[in-house]
Parts: structure tokens; C-alpha cells; sequence
């Protein structure tokens, strides 16, 4: 009988992207002394966290075998209308936990269109992506919002430190414990992998496979709109192309971490050192000064190399 | 064409698949090719038509030893495999299936329809086969489709067509077709290779058969010198005994009762009671409409109307969840693409089933009683594998259908419905099969069984329900029950 290498294979496959990014990061080290310094490391990581959060909403997703476009614009859609309730006068507490309910249930509408509306989830999420992204603008009429005021919590997410540890690293730190416990520790995360790997199969022994994508979908929303808020407290303001983009982040970190685009397979640690690959790059490249438009293709050869060496496990 | 293979060795990693195999093929002779799942059959034809390389041995094809780089250099020497699984491009026309890679053009790349068409026509003809050369293969029935895949055969002018388990998914009728197709080219001189767990077919049609066990060649024998219990015995190197274990089971009170269950166009008026203890066959041709009244008992298809008691109370299943709920276990005909997640393992398909026993309220999992569990389904089904960890791909069609098997019973089911419990299986695990289903009607559960395989619907069942183009057509008792009255039943006849 032939023997059990999924396991084994699975180990090279994790090990292979943690050992890419131990390379870059002592690669960059000996180049350059700026980025190996401990603040740039907190800063480096700081930035990770918006992607990190939207990538980890995407992960489950994406074991579901979806895809979540929408990210980008969820995240939009949900910081404007919390910057416009804190500019009216809402109490800035309540206005970011009313942004986070608005990002889940974002998000639950391109899960309802992907359950409900059997539409593909490319298809589901490039609509919700194309709306939410067009009301952004609406109700923004295309112009930033500011004025938001001198809250200590809206300040606290993305400007704040807790034991020199900024709070969007502890973010990152906390829900990457969850989704982990989620994903691995809980019936909800094997309906994940079960409803990717096999729905028939999983729909026969009687798993909701609907509201399994529901909740993902939702999850993806509401990660989203956590990441919306660091953005939101940093720059003090909301544009109205917050987020652009985004998903692609978002996808090729999980796509690095090697979890499978058709779903059922993939570890959530996969994703975590897929975004640290991506923030190394960004930030890396940055204080190395390549022109961002080298930085995209150096980006893209990076995420070629790591596919092609994840398939030929 | 006379085929020679001697001393074939063959290891994939450490696991030695084929160890000192051999096979004779002359001309024009139907020559069965048998043995165990994972006995070797298979590796043994991809070898010869080059899909896998030999480690050692010698392959000698009409007398000049040879030796096929790939499935394409053994098809222009005239050898042709036609897989179990079909080679299909389901949206695709027939037309286009049989001539992809094979092309007439008109020069520049550019198909010459008309000339293909009209060759398609022909070759469909030939077969007897009446089929529109537009149809969609995925308009076709598995039959049909299969038919496609032979006529493929024949357009490189085959001389050896291998076929692995053809008959798997056909009807009665389409195996007949097939029957004569092949009896016509055996005619024809053109050598074929039948791989098939069918001992009925292997009597009706081949004129030798090579035994493999454990990937080694064991024995060649005429058909018309060996009896079913030789083969078997060449087969798994022991006697089998009784093909059927004998169940002695005192049947308890009705536990399910179906009521005029009727889907439009598909089953209407179906009426039938299992027992707790009983097993009721379910016997009919492919498409008959068995699979689809079980599929609407389970709640995974639509009912127009009809009701549906559980020990006496009428139930409302819309989904297989509530199915679950009412104590309804289901074990479908398609173990690949229903029963398992292949790439996932054997203790991940066992939880699947059973994730409030493997957690605390039916949130966190629990590890220790998720190992507990599928230690315990790896022991008691004799499932042969490396451990809870094995994925379910690597594991033979007997082990796969038993970790089905224990991912339903461990949900302890009143009821269990089992769709073609043993197809693709080997004819020891067919055993220890019909062993599980005996000891579950010993505890009381409820059992309806769906098989196209006539002996095993007679040699298991208590009573036996005949279904033909969605309406019951009759209910026999085991006593009363043969192949005959069955088969007529099935095919449109009154007893």
C-alpha cells in the first residue's frame, strides 16, 4: 500500500513558505541596516495587520472553495459611513461597532447572492465589489471625510500602543489565535474544509453548506471592516478609494500560504506567513528605494516562484 | 494479435505493486483479466499500454519484444485502454469526442466537418449504436457514453481493446449491447481484455482468465475447466465459504413506512414498509427511479407529495439533515463524488458525520474522542490502512466504501439505506460487507438496500421491491424470489 505522504507533503509545503520569508527577511537585513531595526520590524508589521485581517477573512473563503472581490469595498463602504456617523455627532465607540455590523452584514450579502442567488462567488463578489464601492462614492460624493473628532478609542486601534506593541499587531496576534482556534479546534472549521473539499458529501451527512458560506462570507465582511477602522484611525480621515485593491493583497497572501483556489485545503499559519511575505517585500523594497513600479513586478515573480514550488511539492 | 507479458515487476515508491506478473493475450480471444482491488490488474494494462514504465520484465507483442513510451505509442500499435472511469469531454458533441486529437482538416488546422461527421456516422453505424453524432455527451446515459468511448477504439483500428469494469455503470440492456458488440469483434479477430468483479459476465463472455493476487501472476486457466468457487479461491488463495453469511433475525415492528411518495415524472404512487431488523432489497434497471425514492426519503430531492412515517409517526424531511435527525442513514451510490472527501482523511470523513460525538456541545472538538472513534471504525471494519490519518485516495474501493460504511453507522441509524453497497468492490470486502449489513439487522436497524447485481439482491434480502420506470411493481418475499421473476418484474412483465 502506498504510503501516507500528504502529511509529510504538507509540512515541506508550510516549511518551504516560512523558509522564502526567513531568506527575504535576512536577505534585506545585510543590504540594508535601516530595515533591520527593531521599530522598522513593529512598523513593518503594523502594516502587515490591515492586510493580514482581510486575508485571514479571505482564507475561510476561500476553503470554502469562494473567492471574496469585495473586500476592498466592504472595507470602503463600512469606514465612510462610520467617518460620516462620528462627523454627525455619534459617539465614536458606538459609530466603529456600528461600522463592524455593517461590514459583516456586507459581507453577508455576497453570501447570500452566492447561497441564495446561486451565483459564482467571482461573479457574486465583483457585483458587491462594483455597488458597494459605487455607494462609497455616493454617500461620500466623492470627497473624503474628516473632521472626525479627538476619540481616545478610534485613536487607540491604529495609533495606539499597548506595552510598546502597537494595537494593530496585538489585532493581528488575537484574531489570528481565532481563526486558528476556529479553523482547526471546532465543528464550524471542519463544515469549512468539508463544504470545500467535497459539498455533496458534506450537504449528504447533513452539514448546512449554505450557511457555512453564509458565515465566511460574513467573516470576510467583518474582517474587512476591522482592517477599514486601523486605516480609518491612522490617516484620520475616510476616502472614498480606501481599500482599492485590496483583494489582490489579500488573495495572493493566501495563495502564498498554500491554501488551495479550489478549496478544502489550506492552513491558516499558510496565510499569516504569506502576509509577512508580502509586508516584507513592501516594506523591504520601499527602504531599499525601488520604484513601486518595479515593486509590483518583483511582487508578482515572488508569487510565481511560491506557486510553482508549491506544486511541485 | 498475440500479447506476451512475462516477469513484470513494478514498485511506486516502496509499495511493490507487481512482483513476477505475467499475461498471455491471443488473437481474437476474449481473455478475462481478475483478482482482488489492488491486486494489480490495472497497473498490470497501464504497463502494457505505457501509461506507467516496468521496473523489470518483458513485454513481447507479436513476437518482437516492445515497449510503449505512452498511451498514444500503444494505441497506433493497435492497443487501446479504455479506464473505468471514462475519458469523456462531457460538453462536448459525440462527434468531436471521438475525433479529438484525431482531427480531419482541411489543411491549416481547419476541421473539415463535413468528412468527420460523415466518418462519425459510419463508425456509430458499424457498432449498431444509434446515437446523433451532435448529441452532448452529457445528454448521453453512462451507457452510451461508454459505447462512444468503444467506437473510439475502433477508429484507430484497434486490434487489443483493454476494458476495465465495463459493465459498472450500465443498465441491463446497454450490458447486452455491449455483449454483442464484443462477440462481433471478437469476430472480427480483435483481441479484448476484460477486467471485470462480475463472475457472471466472466462465464458468459471470456474464453480464459488470468488470476492475479497480491501482484503476482497466479494462474491462467479455459473458462469452460474452472467453476465460480476455483476462481474465487485463485483469487483471494483461500476458500470463501458461503457467498452470503446466513442472517437469523426475529423482525420487530415497522419502523418506516413510505406513502404514495410520488415526483413528477420521475416516481409516483411508491408504497412500502421496512421492518426493524429486516432488509429489504430494492431491485430495477438503471433509471428505473430506485435511486431518486431513496434520494426523496433522504430529503436531498423534492417530493410532490406522499408521506412518510417513522415508527409510526409521520415525519416532514426536506433536507438530509432532518433525514439525520429522524434516524435515516444514507450511503449513496457514488462513494467518489458523494460518499468521501477523497484528498481528506479517514478520520476527517469519519467526524464529518459524527461531529456532536467528537466534540463538546457540538462546538469545540474533542481529539481524544475523535481518535477514540476512528480507531475504533479502523478496527471493527477491518479498514487496511496506515492509520486515522491515511487520505481516502490511496485506500482500495473496498476500504473507501467501508469508512463509508462506519461514517453512517456510527450516527446509529434506525434506518440505513444503501445504494449499491458493493459496486467496484473486491469480493472479500463484497463479504465482509454483507457481514455489516447482517449484524446491523441483528440490532434492529431498518435496511433497504439498492443493487443492480441480481445475486446479491436475492442472497440478502428479505423481501425484495421491484421497481420499473418509477413505479413499484411488485414486493417478493426471499422464499419466493429468483432471478427469473425479478428480472421480469424489472423489465415490464406480471408474475
Amino acid at each position: 500500500m502506498e504510503k501516507n505522504k500528504k502529511s509529510a507533503g504538507e509540512y515541506i509545503q508550510e516549511y518551504g513558505a516560512f523558509i522564502a520569508l526567513i531568506i527575504l527577511i535576512i536577505g534585506i537585513s545585510i543590504v540594508s541596516p535601516e530595515f533591520r531595526t527593531g521599530s522598522n520590524f513593529l512598523s513593518l508589521l503594523r502594516q502587515s495587520s490591515i492586510n493580514g485581517l482581510i486575508a485571514f477573512g479571505m482564507t475561510g473563503v476561500i476553503l470554502t472553495g469562494g473567492i471574496d472581490l469585495s473586500v476592498g469595498s466592504v472595507l470602503a463602504l463600512s469606514t465612510a459611513l462610520c467617518a460620516g456617523m462620528i462627523s454627525t455627532g455619534m459617539p465614536a465607540g458606538l459609530a466603529m461597532l456600528l461600522a463592524l455590523v455593517i461590514g459583516a452584514v456586507l459581507g453577508c450579502i455576497s453570501g447570500l447572492l452566492v447561497t441564495k442567488g446561486r451565483l459564482q462567488p467571482f461573479i457574486a463578489t465583483l457585483i458587491t465589489m462594483t455597488v458597494f464601492r459605487g455607494l462609497t462614492m455616493i454617500y461620500t460624493d466623492g470627497k473624503p471625510i474628516s473632521n472626525l473628532g479627538d476619540s481616545f478609542v478610534l485613536k487607540l486601534i491604529g495609533k495606539g500602543t499597548i506595552f510598546g506593541v502597537p494595537v494593530p499587531v496585538i489585532l493581528l496576534i488575537v484574531i489570528f489565535a481565532l481563526f486558528y482556534f476556529l479553523l482547526t479546534q471546532t465543528t464550524f472549521g471542519r463544515k469549512v474544509y468539508a463544504t470545500g473539499s467535497n459539498w455533496k458529501c458534506a450537504q449528504l451527512v447533513g452539514v448546512n453548506i449554505n450557511k457555512t458560506k453564509l458565515i465566511v462570507y460574513g467573516i470576510s465582511g467583518l474582517m474587512a471592516s476591522i482592517s477599514g477602522l486601523i486605516l480609518l484611525s491612522r490617516l484620520n480621515s475616510a476616502q472614498p478609494t480606501l481599500g482599492d485593491g485590496y483583494e489582490l493583497d489579500a488573495i495572493a497572501s493566501v495563495a502564498l500560504g498554500g491554501t488551495s483556489m479550489n478549496g478544502g485545503r489550506g492552513k491558516i499559519q499558510g496565510t499569516l506567513i504569506g502576509v509577512l511575505i508580502i509586508a516584507v517585500l513592501n516594506n523591504g523594497l520601499n527602504i531599499l528605494g525601488v520604484s513601486s513600479y518595479y515593486q509590483d513586478v518583483v511582487k508578482g515573480l515572488v508569487i510565481l516562484v511560491a506557486v510553482l514550488s508549491d506544486r511541485n511539492r | 494479435m498475440n500479447i506476451e507479458m512475462r516477469g513484470i515487476n513494478k514498485a511506486f515508491g516502496s509499495n511493490q505493486v507487481l512482483k513476477n506478473a505475467g499475461f498471455l493475450l491471443s488473437d481474437g480471444e476474449v481473455h478475462a483479466l481478475m483478482g482482488e482491488n489492488g491486486a494489480g490488474k490495472s497497473t498490470l494494462m497501464k504497463i502494457l499500454t505505457g501509461v506507467y514504465t516496468r521496473d523489470a520484465g518483458t513485454v513481447i507483442v507479436d513476437g518482437k519484444e516492445v515497449e510503449y513510451h505512452n498511451p498514444q505509442e500503444a494505441e497506433k500499435a493497435g492497443i487501446v485502454f479504455i479506464y473505468q472511469e471514462l475519458n469523456v469531454m462531457f460538453d462536448l458533441t459525440v462527434e468531436e469526442n471521438l475525433f479529438m486529437g484525431k482531427e480531419i482538416t482541411k489543411g491549416f488546422g481547419i476541421c473539415d466537418k463535413k468528412a468527420m461527421r460523415k466518418k462519425a456516422q459510419e463508425i456509430l453505424d458499424k457498432m449498431g449504436v444509434n446515437i446523433p453524432v451532435g448529441a452532448t455527451m452529457s445528454e448521453l446515459s453512462v451507457g452510451q457514453q461508454q459505447m462512444i468511448e468503444i467506437c473510439k477504439a475502433l477508429m484507430v483500428d484497434a486490434k487489443v481493446i483493454i476494458m476495465d469494469e465495463p459493465t459498472a455503470a450500465l443498465t441491463q440492456s446497454e450490458t447486452e449491447a455491449l455483449f454483442e458488440v464484443i462477440q462481433s469483434l471478437r469476430q472480427k479477430g480483435v483481441s479484448m481484455v476484460y477486467i471485470s468483479h462480475r463472475m457472471e459476465e466472466i462465464f458468459e463472455l471470456c474464453d480464459r482468465i488470468t488470476v492475479l493476487r497480491d501482484g503476482s501472476y497466479i494462474g491462467t486457466e479455459e473458462i469452460k475447466d474452472v467453476d465460480m468457487n476455483d476462481i474465487v479461491k485463485m483469487m483471494i488463495g483461500r476458500e470463501i465459504g458461503e457467498r452470503f453469511p446466513a442472517r437469523n433475525v426475529k423482525l420487530g415492528k415497522e419502523v418506516l413506512k413510505v406513502d404514495k411518495l410520488t415526483k413528477n415524472g420521475v416516481f409516483h404512487d411508491v408504497s412500502f414498509s421496512v421492518r426493524a431488523g429486516e432488509v429489504l432489497g430494492v431491485s430495477g434497471l438503471m433509471g428505473s427511479g430506485r435511486t431518486e425514492i431513496m434520494q426523496s426519503i433522504f430529503g436531498n430531492m423534492s417530493i410532490d407529495s406522499g408521506k412518510i412515517y417513522i415508527e409510526g409517526k409521520e415525519v416532514q424531511i426536506k433536507n438530509p439533515s432532518q433525514a439525520i435527525k429522524a434516524g435515516i442513514g444514507f450511503i449513496t451510490e457514488d462513494r467518489k463524488t458523494e460518499g468521501l472527501m477523497l484528498e481528506k482523511s479517514i478520520e476527517e470523513n469519519v467526524s464529518l458525520a459524527n461531529l456532536g460525538k467528537v466534540s463538546r456541545n457540538n462546538t469545540v472538538l474533542s481529539s481524544a474522542s475523535e481518535d477514540s472513534l476512528v480507531k475504533k471504525a479502523i478496527e471493527e471494519f477491518h479498514i487496511k490502512c496506515f492509520g486515522p490519518n491515511h487520505e481516502c485516495n490511496n485506500l482500495s474501493g473496498g476500504n473507501q466504501q467501508k469508512v463509508v460504511l462506519a461514517k453512517w453507522i456510527y450516527t446509529d441509524p434506525k434506518i440505513l439505506i444503501l445504494d449499491e453497497p458493493t459496486r467496484g468492490v473486491d469480493i472479500g470486502a463484497k463479504k465482509e460487507i454483507y457481514s455489516v449489513i447482517n449484524e446491523l439487522a441483528g440490532k434492529g436497524v431498518a435496511v433497504i438496500m439498492v443493487s443492480s447485481e441480481l445475486p446479491e439482491v436475492l442472497g440478502m434480502s428479505d423481501r425484495i421491491m421491484v421497481v420499473r420506470e418509477g413505479e413499484v411493481r411488485g414486493i417478493v418475499n426471499q422464499d419466493e424470489a429468483n432471478q427469473e421473476n425479478v428480472m421480469t418484474l424489472a423489465t415490464g412483465g406480471t408474475i
